[in-house]
This record gives C-alpha cells, sequence and structure tokens, in this order.
C-alpha cells in the first residue's frame, strides 16, 4: 500500500454511498477520441457524471487518465465526440471555452499558483478579471476561502514562501474563489512530501462532504475509499473498469485491473 | 578519556572563545581575497600594477586642468606658465565655453527655456513609470507628455499634437462604440483604421482650420538646427518609450499560432536583426525619398527614431521571447483553468513574469539604443559626440583640441546609462518574489 492511505482516512466515518448524488447530469462524454499526432490516446471515451458524484480515475502511466480531465476544461482538444459541460458543449467556440472554464475548477500537480502575486492576489484575480466583482467582496471570499484551508495566516505571502501542501490548499482555495460547480483535481498530491498529503486530502475530503462534483486523477487509493463514489480504471486511453469503490477494490473485474492493484497495493 | 568508545556525559559546557587572529577581520580578508593561492597573487600584484600605471599615466594631466580660457592656445599658454614648460594638461575650457551647443546643438538660443521645461517635464512624466509608489494619477500625464514634449520641442500651432491625440481618442471611442454592436474583431480593426484615417486625411486640414480660429503657437524649430544631447534624448527616450511595447507585441506574435501573424513576426525579427542600424538609418535619410511621394517633407528625426524603434524592436522582442520561454507551462494553464481570456492572461500573469526574467536584457537593449543615438551624425544630424565636437573643433580657437570633448560626452553618457544599469537592478531586486 502506497504511503499516503497508511493514513487514516476512513476513520472520518462518513459512507461515500449515503453521500447524496442528484440526477442532473454535470459532465456527458459521448464518444470522445483525441489523438497527439498519430498517437491516439484516447479511445471512444463514453462518460457521464452527475452532480454531486466524487469520481477518482487511476490507471498506470501514460494511460490517458490527466488527458482524460483536462479535455473537460478543454487544456487539451479532443478530436472526434462530444463533451458536454453543465449544457455548454465544448467546440472551438472560444466563448464557451471561457464559460465552460470559470464553471470548472481544476488543481494540478504542481500547484501552477502564480509567483509574482501574492496568496490573496492570486485568489482575488480570476474573480475580479472575470466575473467582474468588486474587490472588497472578492477579498472577503478569498479569506473566507483561506480559512475554509486553514491558512488565512499566509494571505500577504509570496506562493514561494510556503510548503508544498499549503502552496496545493492555495490552489483549491483559488479554484473554489471562482465558485465553481465541477472540481477537476490532476494529481493533486503527487508532488507532495508524504506528510503534507494529508492536509491536501483533507481539504478535499471536505469538499467532497459539502456535495461537490469532483473528478479526481490520484493514486490514493484510500482517498478512494473514503469518498469516492465512483471509481474508473483506465488503461491505454480507455475505460476499463468502472464500479463503486467497494466492488472496485475487493472485487476487480478485468485481469488488467487486478495486475494494477496487486502493484499498488500488494507491498 | 576516549569518548568515541565509552559513555560520556558533558559535565561543563564550553564558553565562547574568540577565533583566532588569522581567522577575522582585515589579515583574513586579504588572505581569502587577494593572496589565497599563487596564481590569485600573481593577478592581484600585476592588476595593481596596471591601476598603478593608468593613474600615474593620467592623473598629472587632470591635475593641470585649466577651466577658464578663450582658445586652445591661450589653454596651453596657461598651462606653460603654471606647470612650466613641456608639461601637458586638460584644458577643460572648450567645454566651459560650448556647453550650450554639446545640450542645444544649433537650437536658437532665445528659445533655450522649451528643451529645458520639456527635460523638466520629461522627468515628471517618467518617474511615476519607474517609482510605483508616487500617485497612480501621474501616469495621465505621462501618456499625453509625447504630446507636450513634441510641442515644446518644434514649436508651431498647438493643433497638431492635439489632434494627433484626438487619433487615439478617435481609435479609443470607435472600439468602445463598435464592440457590443459588431464584435470584437471589428471593434479591433476599426480601433486601427479610424486613427490612421484620421492621421492621414483629417488631422492636418483639422489642425489648421482650429489654427485659424484659435491660434496658439510657438515659434516652430526645424529638424536640422536640433543637434547635441536634445538629438541624443529626443531620440533615446522616444526609442526606448515606443520600442518596448512594439516588442513586446513581435514577441507575442513570433510566440503566436497565427500562422500569418507568426511568419510576418519572425520575418520582421529577423530581417531587421540582420541589418546594420547605419543600413536602415541611410535608408531612413535617402531611399525614403525615393519611395515617398515627391515634395513629401517627411521630418528627418522623425525617420531616425521610426528606424531607431523597429531596430530596438527586433532586439527586445527576442529578450522577450526568452523571457516568455523561461515560463512553465503551468502558469499558461493555471491562467486557462481560470478562464482569463488571452489578452488578461498576457497582461496579468504571462507578462509581469516573463519582462521580470527579462529586465536585464531589456535595459541593455536600451542602453545600446541610446548610445546608438550618437550614429545619426551619418545622416548629417549633430549628435554630440561627433557632430558637435567636430562643429566646435572646425572653429579656430578650438582647432586641435582632442581628449576633453570625447572625456565629457563619454561622461554624460556614462552617467544615463550607469543610471540605467542601476535601476534596472533596484527594479529585479524589487520584484524579487520568489525567494530561493
Amino acid at each position: 500500500m502506497s504511503e499516503a492511505t497508511a493514513l487514516d482516512l476512513t476513520a472520518r466515518q462518513i459512507d461515500p454511498s449515503q453521500m447524496k448524488v442528484s440526477d442532473e447530469v454535470a459532465i456527458q462524454i459521448t464518444q470522445m477520441n483525441k489523438w497527439y499526432g498519430t498517437f491516439h490516446v484516447l479511445r471512444d471515451i463514453n462518460m457521464t457524471v452527475n452532480r454531486g458524484e466524487r469520481i477518482v480515475i487511476c490507471g498506470p502511466s501514460g494511460s490517458g487518465k490527466s488527458t482524460l480531465i483536462r479535455c473537460i476544461n478543454r487544456l487539451e482538444e479532443h478530436q472526434q465526440g462530444q463533451i458536454i459541460v453543465d449544457g455548454t458543449e465544448l467546440t472551438s467556440d472560444l466563448k464557451n471555452i471561457d464559460k465552460v472554464r470559470s464553471e470548472v475548477g481544476m488543481v494540478f500537480q504542481h500547484f501552477n499558483l502564480f509567483p509574482h502575486l501574492t496568496i490573496l492576489e492570486n485568489l482575488t484575480l480570476a474573480p475580479i478579471w472575470v466575473r467582474k466583482t468588486p474587490k472588497a467582496e472578492a477579498v472577503e471570499v478569498a479569506m473566507h476561502y483561506l480559512r475554509k484551508v486553514k491558512i488565512p495566516e499566509q494571505a500577504n505571502k509570496y506562493p514561494g514562501q510556503l510548503s508544498g501542501g499549503q502552496q496545493q490548499r492555495v490552489a483549491i482555495a483559488r479554484s473554489l474563489c471562482m465558485k465553481p460547480r465541477i472540481m477537476l483535481f490532476d494529481e493533486p498530491t503527487s508532488a507532495l512530501d508524504p506528510e503534507m498529503i494529508k492536509e491536501v486530502l483533507d481539504t478535499m475530503i471536505e469538499l467532497a462532504e459539502e456535495g461537490m462534483t469532483m473528478l479526481c486523477v490520484t493514486h490514493e487509493m484510500g482517498f478512494a475509499q473514503a469518498v469516492a463514489n465512483r471509481v474508473i480504471f483506465m488503461d491505454q486511453g480507455q475505460i476499463v473498469e468502472q464500479n463503486n469503490p467497494k466492488e472496485f477494490f475487493n472485487n476487480p473485474q478485468s485481469d488488467r485491473t487486478k495486475l494494477f492493484l496487486s502493484q499498488i497495493l500488494g507491498h | 578519556m576516549n569518548t568515541s568508545t565509552s559513555t560520556f556525559v558533558r559535565t561543563e559546557m564550553l564558553p565562547e572563545q574568540a577565533p583566532p587572529l588569522t581567522e577575522s577581520g582585515a589579515v583574513k580578508w586579504v588572505r581569502e581575497n587577494l593572496f589565497s593561492s599563487v596564481l590569485n597573487g600573481i593577478l592581484t600584484v600585476l592588476g595593481v600594477v596596471i591601476v598603478a600605471y593608468l593613474v600615474i599615466g593620467i592623473a598629472p594631466w587632470l591635475s593641470r586642468s585649466v577651466w577658464n580660457a578663450g582658445s586652445l592656445s591661450e589653454c596651453r599658454q596657461i598651462i606653460a606658465e603654471r606647470w612650466g614648460e613641456g608639461v601637458t594638461g586638460a584644458c577643460w575650457a572648450v567645454i566651459r565655453e560650448r556647453w550650450p551647443q554639446y545640450l542645444f546643438g544649433f537650437y536658437p538660443s532665445h528659445l533655450y527655456w522649451r528643451p529645458v521645461l520639456a527635460f523638466v517635464l520629461l522627468c515628471v512624466a517618467v518617474a511615476p513609470v519607474l517609482f510605483d509608489k508616487l500617485p497612480r494619477k501621474m501616469l495621465w500625464f505621462s501618456l499625453v507628455y509625447p504630446a507636450v514634449g513634441f510641442w515644446l520641442l518644434w514649436g508651431g500651432s498647438v493643433w497638431v499634437p492635439v489632434m494627433a491625440v484626438a487619433g487615439f481618442a478617435i481609435g479609443y471611442a470607435a472600439a468602445k462604440f463598435l464592440q457590443p454592436v459588431a464584435g470584437t474583431i471589428i471593434a479591433a480593426i476599426a480601433a486601427v483604421l479610424a486613427p490612421v484615417l484620421w492621421w492621414l486625411f483629417l488631422a492636418g486640414p483639422a489642425a489648421d482650420a482650429l489654427q485659424s480660429l484659435l491660434p496658439i503657437a510657438l515659434e516652430s524649430v526645424r529638424s536640422r538646427e536640433f543637434g547635441g544631447f536634445i538629438l541624443a534624448f529626443t531620440i533615446g527616450f522616444t526609442g526606448i518609450a515606443f520600442s518596448l511595447p512594439l516588442g513586446v507585441m513581435l514577441a507575442l506574435g513570433r510566440q503566436s499560432d497565427m500562422f500569418i501573424v507568426n511568419k510576418l513576426s519572425v520575418g520582421f525579427i529577423e530581417f531587421i536583426r540582420g541589418v546594420p542600424l547605419i543600413t536602415l538609418l541611410f535608408t531612413a535619410s535617402l531611399l525614403l525619398n525615393y519611395f515617398l511621394p515627391p515634395g513629401t517633407d517627411f521630418d528627418i528625426i522623425l525617420r531616425v527614431i521610426i528606424m531607431v524603434v523597429l531596430f530596438a524592436a527586433a532586439y527586445i522582442a527576442e529578450v522577450v521571447r526568452g523571457g516568455l520561454a523561461a515560463l512553465p507551462r503551468g502558469q499558461y494553464e493555471a491562467a486557462d483553468a481560470l478562464g482569463l481570456d488571452y489578452w488578461k492572461a498576457q497582461r496579468l500573469i504571462i507578462m509581469p513574469q516573463a519582462l521580470k526574467i527579462s529586465i536585464p536584457g531589456i535595459v541593455s537593449t536600451f542602453i545600446g539604443l541610446f548610445k546608438d543615438t550618437t550614429l545619426v551624425v551619418f545622416v548629417g544630424l549633430l549628435d554630440p559626440l561627433k557632430g558637435i565636437t567636430d562643429a566646435v573643433r572646425a572653429s579656430t580657437d578650438w582647432k586641435g583640441i582632442y581628449w576633453e570633448p570625447y572625456i565629457f560626452v563619454g561622461a554624460i553618457f556614462f552617467l544615463f546609462c550607469f543610471g540605467m544599469s542601476r535601476y534596472s537592478m533596484y527594479l529585479e531586486s524589487k520584484l524579487k518574489t520568489d525567494h530561493r
């Protein structure tokens, strides 16, 4: 088992299956294909995400899981098929893209905070310039989310002065300041030291408990068991298996999944 | 007692002691910095010898300075009287007598107050750009300063610069009103096209009409009368002010995915960088006349400024491109993911960081541009270094003077270039937020 799963996340006593999932569709992906040059990265992806779902996407490296969630806010362009996010279809229309992006928050592996701005400025930038929120209100919202991720005292520091875990929590708060309806996490804990992983996962669990729609590419199987209502396993650009966490971990169906699980959980 | 093999408990703590004499103070510094090795020792001695040689050569000449004399021969006579026959000395009297010419060239002397006022206002206009502690409202003055400076330096009807500024207002208005009606692209095209048409066809007649209605004018001064440092400053500062934005646009063009924009930018940058500045200046002064309609009076200083701006912009574009390339892709992605559009992302996220990285290169380009203003001597303008000095030496009084004018002009250039260099270091340390 990886180090972080040793953290006792299940001790929070929440049952992911009890958390509410609505019937409303948040993301609809149909027959989506993507190529990098001639390399076929994503093949026939079909997927529906309902509002309030917490989905963990896992798979070996190069399986296309990051590419998949990056297609959802069009950091990557798909060539075939359809992606509809919150009722807006992603095409080359820039207006639609900006609309989707301002509704979908994204957290990156390497945080990608803006190093030339203070933490507070990082948080208020998009609300002020994209949402046209008055500055005072944006600052208030930013402080609210900084308190929520438990680092309000860092507001006037620069990202370079914070630890990795703190930076990632700031990155989460930065996304939340845009009041997104969907959050995408692209390996949010992979660049962190083990002792910092827990603080970030705690923040994410809290978010899940509040009913945020979340898609999370991660290898933190403890996190998957604690909050996910669905685990998707990808290999070679295709969805190989998806199931609820209990079934997925205890009773995997495909040989590929069994092999993967034995590799990441087997020592 | 051997503490490494048996248990050990310290019973009394050791007090702090002063380091040995050889490990502190001047002795240590000299040993570490000047004589740390045999080679270092030899180099130290050699360096001292070279410095001493230079000082011994120059100091006596400088110490025998003459500040009051009417001509070079008078100067030499004074030196001979004071310090004896056959010695040499510096004759700064030439600067004392001719400094107005060094500063103003052949600018009419009863109008000297105008360039002086223009320079003072330039300082006021530049200050809020350089120091962000000053009130931001001052930037409005910085924006209109080019028109004010132009009017003070060249004179003529006040309506000419006012109508030129009106062109920008027209462009802004066109963009503002067309955007909701016709969309961003048409508004952008109109914002460029409307002012250009205004300047080409309407600004001139409008200025004439207003001048006949309400005549406000300063005595006009022709470009050929400019010279010395006002020429160098006019070209240098205008060049600096306009080459930076143009350079940034070219750098973005070169990074663009749009085929035509990209290829035009690359072509422009590579062509301009591949050609000596003098070639461009000759083109400006000679060849351009063949292409322009006969009788067009296209101001020579304006032509030179355009060429200098294009030249410096190509270099700045490459320096800024280096800064852009140094930014991690994640910064673009984070800006995109937050829903910032291209221009907002550039302005708020990308450029502040890319320009910060590029500061040393940009300032080097500016310093180079400022010094290259002396090359305008080749198109017949009186630059301070050669143009004015030659004019001074052409007089019978100062025929044969050699070092002093060059040292003086060099010192002034050094002062400004060194100032720019120090400012860039201040800016770098002020913008340092990465805490490495």
